[in-house]
């Protein structure tokens, strides 16, 4: 690696911390903001997204290589980590780190937007169910149970059958069209409760329609589990993607995702184990960082906490 | 006399209980009017049907389990509100008729600012912009003698006292001027200083906006002093109608005597609290015939067999659901006390 990708490294690491700093420092103000960071792995959960996600968007000055090109066939694959590789090289003799650098961009852009995806049809259907009952609720739950029972391997198995190889647009719909159920699941019970409360009987009685009772009544109010299981829901998607792309079925080699690097590196797992263990770890993390930040969330958001307050 | 506003005919809302306990009777053939201008009190303890009656009015019973029977007639300016289109009766809800919840604590949406709930049925009724809607909210606010309205527009439901939220509610029931105010219980979780304040508001807003009140309490103190007129309820029946001065004068049922020795006197200090004996039956099984009478200190055989239609007595509209009013020889006299 080359001084100047050192140094960018650096500022990456340096920006992450800071904006731990910056955002604990506004979110001090609300009672809910202390309580999230009053949670013991929520400032490093922010931390290591953080990190990861100014790393991906600086991917091309955080690295020395494209992340594509074999640098030497023949002396320099599998290489150890050292100073000019510092996750070392993988069997093509492409530079590991410059790959996990660019696969975070595919892997967080697949997870966000498969998560965005999976979080308002799950919110969607959910809400609807839960304020409507009677048969429409009897028919989308049991829509939901049926796509529960589903393997979704097995769907995305035939996603690909259909369309060949996946576009990415097409792959973050099939993630996000088959996660969508637990969430849905969710805001229903969520919007049974709610909407038993007095002034979604107010809205009702000022004039206000199904759409407009739900939308801005009811599911505001709802808002904490789902944005709990939104900051969970990532981590999920990002583990299919990483689960589809080892398969084969996800993000085409050469472009980096990080579950086709474990995949390229899986066959030398006992000669050069760096080359699965990095991006191994770089998922673990990631998921380790939104399971701290959506359990940090849901003790913020808790209502309970909040009347106490209010009191 | 002028057409009446609202009729309500014959209202039968039941509701249809689980674990096969049967139907609860809630609102069981419940009939008044309600004229232009005037207050219509709605009197009778808990669990007699008054509140199932002011939400069958803008048909927000939850169904199911509780349905309005067929044959039930809510006539509003003629136009029966029961077989009304959704769309049509989202026109008249928060527009023509409007409600003031019981409770001011859990009626408000905790997420958005007051005057975002003011204005929300002005948005929806009148298509009023944001600013006009804002403008229209601190008008609101000024009209129920909010202190700071343009300051307390922007605030939040939980920054507010119980008396200020009633307010509030008032002010969203009244910003499109509804020709009918239906408040259940406007005053039951308020202190007895505030709830004087809010019923002088209500009485202020009325005469000042012209609209009719359908006031539903369960406090004869509250009926006495804002009413024009007052119909009864017991076990989802209306068991007495009148004007107020009449009823208080020369109530005709057993149950209505009941509760004004219910109530205490301020200028008759000795005299002992009566108390009703009994509880009020449950809706899935109301007693036969006139369904007071084992509760009913004067009731004979036909009271048990029979059910009372609801009779003439006294002066003008004066009506009883009771056989006393043919026979009256058949009243007891008053033990004790007076």
């Amino acid at each position: 690696m080359t001084l100047t990708a050192w140094f960018a490294l650096l500022i990456a690491l340096g920006l992450a911390a800071w904006t731990v700093g910056a955002l604990r420092r506004r979110s001090a103000r609300h009672e809910a903001g202390r309580r999230f960071f009053r949670h013991p792995t929520a400032a490093w959960g922010i931390g290591v997204l953080a990190f990861f996600v100014i790393v991906a968007v600086a991917a091309p000055w955080v690295t020395s290589f494209d992340p594509r090109e074999q640098l030497d066939i023949v002396h320099l694959k599998n290489q150890p980590p050292s100073w000019s590789y510092i996750l070392g090289t993988d069997v093509y003799s492409r530079d590991l780190w410059s790959r996990v650098a660019f696969g975070a961009r595919v892997s967080l852009i697949i997870g966000a937007l498969g998560m965005l995806v999976a979080v308002t049809l799950g919110t969607l259907v959910g809400a609807v169910a839960g304020y409507y009952r009677r048969w429409v609720d009897a028919v989308l739950m049991r829509g939901v149970d049926v796509g529960l029972a589903l393997p979704r391997i097995f769907v995305l198995l035939i996603a690909t059958a259909l369309f060949g190889q996946l576009p990415l647009a097409v792959l973050v719909l099939v993630i996000g069209l088959t996660s969508w159920f637990g969430t849905s699941r969710l805001v229903r019970a969520e919007v049974l409760s709610v909407r038993e409360r007095d002034y979604v009987a107010a809205a009702r009685a000022a004039g206000a329609g199904g759409a407009r009772v739900i939308f801005r009544h009811v599911l505001p109010n709802a808002a904490a589990p789902i944005i709990v299981s939104a900051a969970l829901s990532i981590g999920n998607v990002l583990l299919l993607e990483a689960a589809l792309s080892f398969l084969g079925i996800g993000v085409r080699p050469p472009a980096p995702s990080w579950g086709n690097i474990i995949a390229d590196g899986a066959p030398y797992l006992a000669t050069a184990p760096w080359t699965t263990l990095f991006p191994g770890l770089a998922i673990a993390l990631v998921v380790m960082a939104l399971n701290a930040v959506g359990d940090a969330l849901r003790d913020a958001l808790d209502p309970r906490q909040q009347a106490k307050e209010s009191t | 006399m002028t057409e009446p506003l609202l009729r309500v005919r014959d209202l039968q809302t039941y509701f249809v209980t689980e674990r096969g306990s049967g139907t609860a009777r809630a609102v069981d053939g419940v009939s008044f009017d309600l004229y232009p201008g005037e207050t219509l009190g709605i009197v009778g303890e808990s669990g007699c049907g008054k509140t199932v009656t002011s939400l069958s009015i803008l048909r927000l019973i939850p169904e199911p389990p509780g349905h309005i029977r067929p044959g039930s007639l809510i006539e509003f300016e003629g136009r029966n509100l029961l077989t009304l289109a959704p769309a049509e009766l989202r026109a008249i809800r928060g527009n023509q008729i409007a409600m003031v919840f019981q409770e001011p604590m859990t009626s408000l949406n905790p997420v958005f600012t007051v005057g975002d709930q003011i204005a929300e049925a002005a948005i929806i009724h009148q298509h009023l912009s944001r600013k006009a809607a804002r403008a229209r909210a601190i008008e609101m606010l000024t009209l129920v003698g909010i202190p700071d309205p343009a300051e307390t527009v922007d605030h939040y439901p939980h920054q507010l006292s119980g008396g200020m939220r009633q307010r509030v509610m008032i002010a969203m029931a009244l910003v499109c001027h509804p020709k009918v105010l239906i408040a259940d219980e406007p005053t039951t979780a308020l202190d007895v200083t505030i709830q004087a304040q809010i019923l002088e508001l209500l009485d202020r807003l009325q005469a000042e906006l012209g609209m009719s009140v359908l006031l539903i309490t369960h406090d004869l103190g509250v009926v006495a002093g804002q009413a024009d007129r007052v119909v009864v309820m017991y076990a989802g029946q209306v068991v007495e109608t009148a004007a107020t001065t009449e009823l208080f004068d020369r109530p005709l049922h057993p149950y209505t005597e009941g509760l004004m020795a219910a109530v205490p006197r301020i200028d008759a200090p000795k005299s002992r609290l009566q108390a009703i004996p009994g509880q009020v039956p449950a809706a899935t099984a109301w007693p036969s015939g006139c369904r007071f009478h084992p509760r009913c200190p004067h009731a004979w055989t036909k009271c048990a067999n029979e059910e009372p239609p609801l009779l003439e007595g006294g002066d003008g509209d004066h009506t009883a659901r009771c056989w006393l009013v043919q026979e009256p020889g058949r009243r007891k006299p008053r033990p004790e006390t007076e």
